[in-house]
């Protein structure tokens, strides 16, 4: 092992792997999502049974951990039903349209930095490019297809209205979660994943108050707009409560799957599940370190060599399926339109102007050679105390008064009965057949 | 030095090995049992309503949706690079940029004004 900064990989480590390497890697990859998956199975259904004053899964294997296996394999022996209206080489391929971009978007992820893997040193990533977040991007967007095809091919009302659902929500969210990422693209100069890892290594130097100190370097700290901006986009766009409308039970069955079964039901329910562990990787690479050891370990000298990153990273991934299966628990679904209002007209419009601060301050910082640390603590702060201020002391909506008319005294306690002297207006068939009558009596006063 | 595409050429390989077998496996794995309720399209307890092969109709909004995506996409798209080189471009990249989503501002007004924006 040599120096410490010569473990951390860059673009040129890439490509040079002999072939059994890369064998090892693409299925240690396939491995590890399809045992994050079963394990984010297991462990939503844990954590939202404890949030529900549950046990949860417990009669599968020691403690429940093989339940998600035993539903699989259930799935595996479940009848395969082709729907007679469906159209058959679609149907029958929109599941591996779907899981397949999803099993793809993870190669360019970085796990780990550069390990010796039987003698050979070698990065532990896939692969990485010059474009690598763009790869995610990408597949991320081939899945739309897989699920629009799914809906389209079933020949079904349900699985066709959620698939467009899903198809409006996920491109909409897109647009957020790409405009969220730009501001990380511009603070590490380069869109390859181990060299946004890199760039978060070590932050800038903030001078405040007349004391130095070491700023933080996680983008989730620099850019914390970036950062909440991609936490929501990606809830919309792995199609996950609060925002899982293609879904919504209640109102579209199953969404996009309804007409599937048994393994393809399975393939896009593993996709799902991958998509989740791919946006929390991607959120670790992109904002929180990527597989660098967070503070209070990183003191330790070899926190950040060997395998050990593999921990943390893993650990970061583990957070963020966490937040998605908290979010699940603790929020109602949203209203098809509020939801694509606040995407729309909230969300994009943020991250635009987001945009423009940052890199208006990042080239005036440079061009005008100040520190761009001490604008955000003299502006910044500031400008954070007014706009909570402005929020908290908002005045609250005025009740609407014509809410509280007519709404008749009620014990406490009982139920909302209408008043014993309710007027109802007569229904417009009565009012005719009345008039009808009054006119065949040759003219009544009736009005 | 190999193209370092390769690996996930393997990684697609092996997915897509995976994904085919496991929806061509599934009709030998599983039972089959036919009945005339199981084939017909999903529906809760009414007749279903044949839904029309590729004639079948949707809200436009959906449409209009489509194309903000490939405006804004378009957008995303032209940001990447200049995001990437910023520190190179400064103070010409910053104002080109200004203009360019000034530019696209305009028409995301525009349809907001429309009510391109609202779902009822």
């Amino acid at each position: 092992m040599s120096n410490l900064a010569a473990e951390s990989p860059t673009l040129a480590d890439f490509g040079t792997d002999v072939w059994w390497i890369i064998v090892i890697k693409v299925v240690g990859i396939f491995a590890l999502l399809v045992a994050l998956t079963l394990f984010a199975i297991l462990f939503e259904r844990k954590v939202v049974g404890r949030m529900q004053q549950r046990i949860g899964p417990n009669r599968v294997g020691p403690r429940g951990g093989l339940q998600s296996l035993a539903d699989g394999l259930k799935l595996a022996f479940k009848e395969d039903i082709m729907p007679a209206l469906a159209d058959k080489p679609i149907y029958f391929l929109a599941p591996v349209i779907a899981a397949v971009p999803a099993f793809l978007a993870f190669s360019v992820i970085p796990i780990g930095p550069i390990v010796s893997i039987f003698g050979e040193r070698t990065p532990l990533q896939l692969t990485d490019l010059p474009v690598g977040v763009l790869i995610v991007l990408a597949c991320s967007a081939m899945g739309v297809y897989g699920i629009v095809l799914a809906g389209w091919a079933s020949g079904s009302t349900y699985p066709l209205l959620g698939s467009l659902r899903s198809a409006a929500q996920m491109i909409s969210y897109e647009i957020a979660m790409g405009l969220s990422i730009v501001a990380v693209f511009l603070y590490a100069g380069t869109m390859s994943t181990s060299g946004i890892v890199e760039a978060q290594e070590s932050g800038s130097e903030v001078s405040a108050f007349g004391l130095n100190f070491d700023g933080p370097g996680w983008y989730a700290v620099v850019l914390p707009v970036s950062f909440i901006i991609y936490c929501i986009a990606v809830v919309g766009e792995t199609n996950r409560a609060p925002f899982d409308l293609p879904e919504a039970e209640s109102e579209l069955v199953g969404g996009f799957h309804t007409e599937y079964s048994s393994l393809k039901f399975a393939l896009f329910y593993l996709a799902e599940y991958i998509n989740m562990v791919t946006v929390s990787a991607l959120a670790a690479t992109l904002f929180l370190g990527g597989w660098r050891a967070p503070w209070p370990i990183s003191i330790w000298d070899g926190a950040n060599s060997g395998w050990w990153p593999v921990l943390w990273f893993i650990g970061k991934v583990i957070l963020g399926l966490f937040v998605f299966t908290w979010l699940r628990a603790t929020l109602p679904r949203m209203r098809y339109d509020q939801f694509m209002r606040f995407g729309w007209k909230v969300l994009v419009p943020v991250a635009l102007l987001w945009i423009l601060v940052v890199a208006t301050m990042r080239v005036l910082s440079r061009e005008y050679d100040f520190n761009a640390g001490d604008i955000a603590l003299y502006v910044g702060i500031p400008v954070l105390v007014l706009v909570m201020a402005v929020v908290w002391l908002w005045p609250d909506k005025a009740p609407d008064p014509t809410v509280k008319e007519g709404v008749p005294p009620t014990t406490r306690g009982a139920f909302p009965t209408p008043p014993l002297d309710l007027v109802v207006p007569p229904s417009p068939p009565l009012i005719k057949r009345d008039a009808v009558a009054a006119g065949k009596r040759g003219g009544g006063k009736r009005a | 030095m190999l193209n370092p595409y390769i690996p996930i050429v393997g990684l697609f390989a092996l997915a897509a090995a995976f994904a085919l077998f496991s929806v061509a496996a599934a009709p030998y794995i599983g039972p089959r049992r036919y009945n005339k309720a199981k084939v017909d399209a999903y529906e809760c307890g009414i007749e279903p309503v044949d839904q029309p092969l590729g004639g079948a109709r949707f809200p436009v909004k959906y449409y209009l949706t489509a194309m903000l995506f490939i405006i804004f996409d378009i957008e995303i798209i032209f940001l990447y690079p200049w995001a990437v080189a910023n520190d190179s471009l400064g103070l010409f990249g910053l104002i080109e940029m200004v203009l360019f989503i000034g530019t696209v501002f305009i028409a995301y007004a525009y349809v907001w004004r429309r009510g391109g924006l609202e779902w009822d």
